[in-house]
């Protein structure tokens, strides 16, 4: 395990367990009170955040969904960051204003969350388009999941973008549940991307839970689109291993489904074949290791901070 | 950006000429600008008001848009977020309905939950007002569900020179920004207008005619309306203050309450119907801060709260005509 493809497979490994290790402490924070309020835990879909990233340039922006935190450590906003922003600290990305579901780090390419189903996608359009209107190269990934598919604006954004033909990824995260109903039970098409043709723009699908495979078909359509190609609708299959929010008792999930899951989900799975490549266990611990402890030293110095000061509330209001 | 050496000029502009002008000037002087908007950029517009505007400034800055509300003030919203100033035209302001989460969750959001580390400085340019045959779905007047929304600015330019100031003024601020214009009033009579002169601020009532006995706050197309009911009340002995808000939000406190302590009463006048209009909001104020100084209980004059019907004459029945507003004065201050 020397060559550039094994050194990239334990670097992303590393990256997802951070990502997990991330939602678990907020898990346990949450469970505390430290963290207060709706939070949603992308635990299962690792791999669509640190591939696509790892496929763009750090000049490119991503818009996420409100189950952001993955994508926001991909882009490299600091763990720490993330946490006291969820725990109100004056340290957090957005000083507490934005919270679990709507924070941003554009200093990092993380144009933000969105609370909003399916919102993030006009608006992906219109980075595309100020990178169109100043000449630069830069592309504007929005990933959005199944559910958003039905969403107006979502069909509105897909046909702005192939109509100016403006350089966005529309990344469908589709985890088969659209909040806490199936998406197969709310289109007769359960096929997503094949919408795509519709706006007349490539659309795939994919085993989003495959790292390297996310990573390879995001570098060729941001490369596509920076060519002046223009936009592409990327279908990832995965499964969130957890509910769809904290306190989501699953009831509407099949008995074993998600037993059956993390057989399956991006970690084992990136682990088993680097086992099966000959990468040894005590490595693999060691990365294990270091990933829990990045973020326990996060955790700490968030815990560590002021709250966010009530004498600025009402700042940044207005310019 | 603007170049500060150019001197002012009086030229004669209708309002509608006066919109086109300041979009012309907004284009040539901040590279940064984008306008585009349904059937605006070939046809120049359905009223005629950004005719000839992509020959100036070229096709990749202005253009025509799909009919998608959603999509292009989201557009708006991400183009803005990444350093341009997009000029954005919602045809009628009945036409915002089906995209209010651009403007309210995300545009009006964007500064405030970045904690500053992003800005939304977009423009929207649209239109409302009841004119003669216009239907129930075009012919609204929706400024206080904007001017509701913490994180935006509204305004509502009543003149020509309004139509130019106040659009270049929201198109340089960093804030997301709504000028809702009057169709009623864009092929009305040519005003003299100075053109090319320091951009101002947004932000500022103006009174547009002095008085002494009550005074009259209005916006819009029923400014008009408002100064002819003054004029109408002086042939009555009655000298009436009119104060032209031209901004809601920010509202301009100041000049309203430092009118109504000269007067000692006040009566607004909207287009909008009354319940919940932004006149309750402009009552309950000045209630609170000069109690004690006013003569009478502040005025309210608005449409009916009522669905606006197409006949002319129905809406007629509905919407103040200056002898109405005069008439209404002349009880307030027969009261006082």
């Amino acid at each position: 395990m020397q060559d550039d493809s094994s050194f990239r497979a334990l670097a992303d490994l590393a990256a997802m367990l951070r990502i997990r290790f991330l939602e678990e402490k907020i898990t346990e924070l949450r469970k505390q009170q430290i963290v207060q309020g709706s939070v949603h835990l992308c635990v299962g879909q690792e791999s669509i955040y640190v591939g696509a990233r790892g496929a763009l340039r750090d000049e490119d922006r991503v818009f996420s969904t409100y189950r952001g935190h993955g994508w926001a450590m991909a882009c490299g906003v600091p763990a720490e960051s993330i946490l006291a922003e969820l725990m109100g600290r004056e340290t957090g990305v957005c000083r507490g204003r934005g919270g679990s579901a709507m924070f941003s780090a554009a200093d990092h390419g993380f144009y933000g969350e969105n609370s909003i189903v399916g919102a993030g996608a006009p608006i992906a359009c219109g980075a595309a388009l100020a990178a169109r209107v100043k000449g630069e190269s830069r592309v504007a990934l929005t990933a959005f999941g199944d559910g958003a598919m039905n969403q107006g604006g979502v069909h509105e954004a897909m046909n702005f973008a192939a109509y100016l033909n403006l350089p966005v990824l529309f990344v469908c995260e589709n985890n088969s549940y659209a909040e806490l109903t199936p998406i197969a039970d709310t289109v007769r098409d359960a096929d997503l991307y094949k919408r795509a043709a519709a706006y007349g723009m490539p659309g795939v699908r994919i085993d989003g839970n495959d790292v390297a495979a996310v990573r390879e078909c995001v570098a060729h359509h941001a490369q596509q689109a920076r060519a002046g190609k223009g936009p592409a609708l990327i279908e990832m299959t995965t499964q969130r291993l957890v509910g769809h929010y904290y306190g989501d008792m699953q009831g509407y999930r099949p008995r074993g489904e998600v037993a059956e899951a993390r057989k399956r989900e991006p970690i084992v799975r990136l682990r088993e074949a680097l086992q099966a490549a000959g990468v040894g266990a005590a490595e693999l611990d060691g990365i294990e290791a270091a990933a829990r402890g990045h973020v326990e030293a996060a955790a700490t110095a968030a815990l560590a901070a002021p709250m966010a000061s009530i004498a600025s509330v009402r700042e940044h209001l207005y310019a | 950006m603007h170049d500060e050496t150019r001197s002012v000029q009086r030229v004669q502009l209708s309002y509608g000429k006066a919109v086109n002008a300041a979009l012309s000037r907004a284009l040539a002087e901040m590279p940064d600008t984008i306008l585009y908007g349904e059937d605006l950029a070939k046809p120049g517009g359905v009223f005629g008001v950004t005719k000839n505007l992509q020959n100036e400034a070229g096709a990749v800055r202005v253009f025509d848009t799909p009919i998608s509300e959603t999509a292009m003030l989201g557009a708006a919203v991400g183009a803005a977020m990444c350093g341009l100033r997009p000029i954005v035209e919602i045809m009628w302001i009945d036409f915002s309905l089906v995209a209010m989460d651009q403007i309210v969750n995300q545009a009006a959001n964007v500064r405030y939950v970045s904690a500053g580390r992003l800005a939304a400085p977009l423009t929207i340019r649209t239109q409302q007002g009841a004119t003669p045959g216009s239907c129930a779905q075009h012919s609204q007047n929706l400024e206080a569900m904007f001017a509701h929304v913490p994180g935006l600015r509204v305004g509502l330019p009543a003149t020509a020179q309004d139509a130019y100031s106040m659009l270049l003024a929201a198109i340089r601020c960093d804030d997301p920004t709504l000028i809702i214009e009057n169709r009623g009033l864009y092929h009305g009579d040519e005003q003299s207008v100075a053109i090319d002169g320091p951009i101002e601020a947004v932000g500022g009532a103006h009174v547009a005619r002095a008085g002494s006995d009550l005074t009259i706050v209005s916006w819009g197309a029923m400014l008009g309306r408002a100064l002819e009911a003054a004029a109408l009340l002086e042939a009555q002995g009655v000298s009436a203050e009119v104060v032209n808000a031209r901004w809601i939000a920010p509202f301009d406190w100041d000049t309203l309450l430092a009118s109504v302590r000269r007067t000692g009463a006040l009566m607004v006048v909207h287009e909008a119907n009354l319940s919940g209009g932004f006149g309750a909001e402009i009552a309950a104020r000045v209630h609170g801060e000069l109690f004690g100084q006013l003569r009478a209980p502040v005025e309210r004059l608005g449409v009916a709260d009522c669905r606006m019907p197409s006949a002319p004459h129905l809406q007629a029945a509905l919407i103040p005509a200056a002898a109405d507003i005069a008439r209404r004065a002349q009880r307030l201050t027969r009261v006082i």
